[in-house]
């Protein structure tokens, strides 16, 4: 399966792009997860803390454990500031 | 009915010009961005284009069936915003205060944590700093 996977905030910065195309098994985020902290090591670094980690599939937020089967894009970011 | 995404400064009495007609109460949030320590000279704030409009709508959507609003407005600005200039805004328009009331404080929690925006804290020396989340922003949503 090939993603668009795309990084925002600090998470953009640590990884050093915004976004990659990425190949991978996984069948939930959290295995997505796994697969891309494994690249680089800005990429652990960026992935180090699970807790601070927000997602959305097909700009939608999820979980860590939802699947991403007939994903085209997954976001990866730090817990949202607006307003 | 409409949420906007844009760097460019808004006239909040220019918006408002027609928003709401035939509501009873109206209410305008804005946000300005304030300097707590004396050293800040900016905030740089970047999003998620494509997402943020969508769940902006979104949230909107769902604060108009909720609150039965006549009328609801989000603008939102993105890149560099100095000190003391608006950041955004939220109007809502209703039959009576208290829904126009509510569904701004509703529409302002949900913005805070579930609207893809990152906010960084730009130095007068030119530091970059993110800005954390707040465990209160958080926790404000669970009123809802």
């Amino acid at each position: 399966m090939t993603l668009e996977v795309l990084y925002f905030a600090w998470l953009r910065e640590r990884v050093g792009q915004p976004r990659e195309t990425v190949t991978s098994d996984a069948a939930t985020v959290r295995e997505l997860v796994a697969d891309l902290a494994a690249r680089s090591d800005g990429h652990a670094a960026a992935f180090g803390d699970i807790a601070a980690l927000r997602c959305a599939v097909d700009q939608q937020l999820v979980d860590l454990d939802t699947a991403i089967a007939n994903a085209r894009e997954v976001a990866f970011f730090p817990p949202m500031t607006g307003g | 009915m409409s949420a906007r995404v844009q760097t460019a400064p808004f006239d909040l009495a220019a918006e408002m010009d027609g928003f709401g007609a035939g509501a009873g109460a109206i209410v305008t949030f804005t946000g300005v961005v304030r300097d707590d320590t004396g050293q800040m000279a900016a905030l740089e704030i970047e999003h998620y284009p494509g997402m943020t409009e969508r769940a902006l709508q979104d949230y909107g959507d769902a604060a108009a069936q909720r609150f039965e609003l006549a009328d609801w407005r989000i603008i939102h600005r993105h890149g560099r915003v100095r000190v003391g200039e608006t950041i955004m805004m939220v109007a809502t328009a209703a039959r009576h205060r208290h829904a126009a009331f509510q569904s701004a404080d509703y529409l302002m929690d949900w913005l805070k944590s579930r609207a893809p925006f990152w906010k960084r804290e730009i130095g007068q020396d030119g530091s970059a700093n993110w800005v954390d989340a707040k465990a209160s922003d958080e926790d404000a949503l669970d009123r809802w």
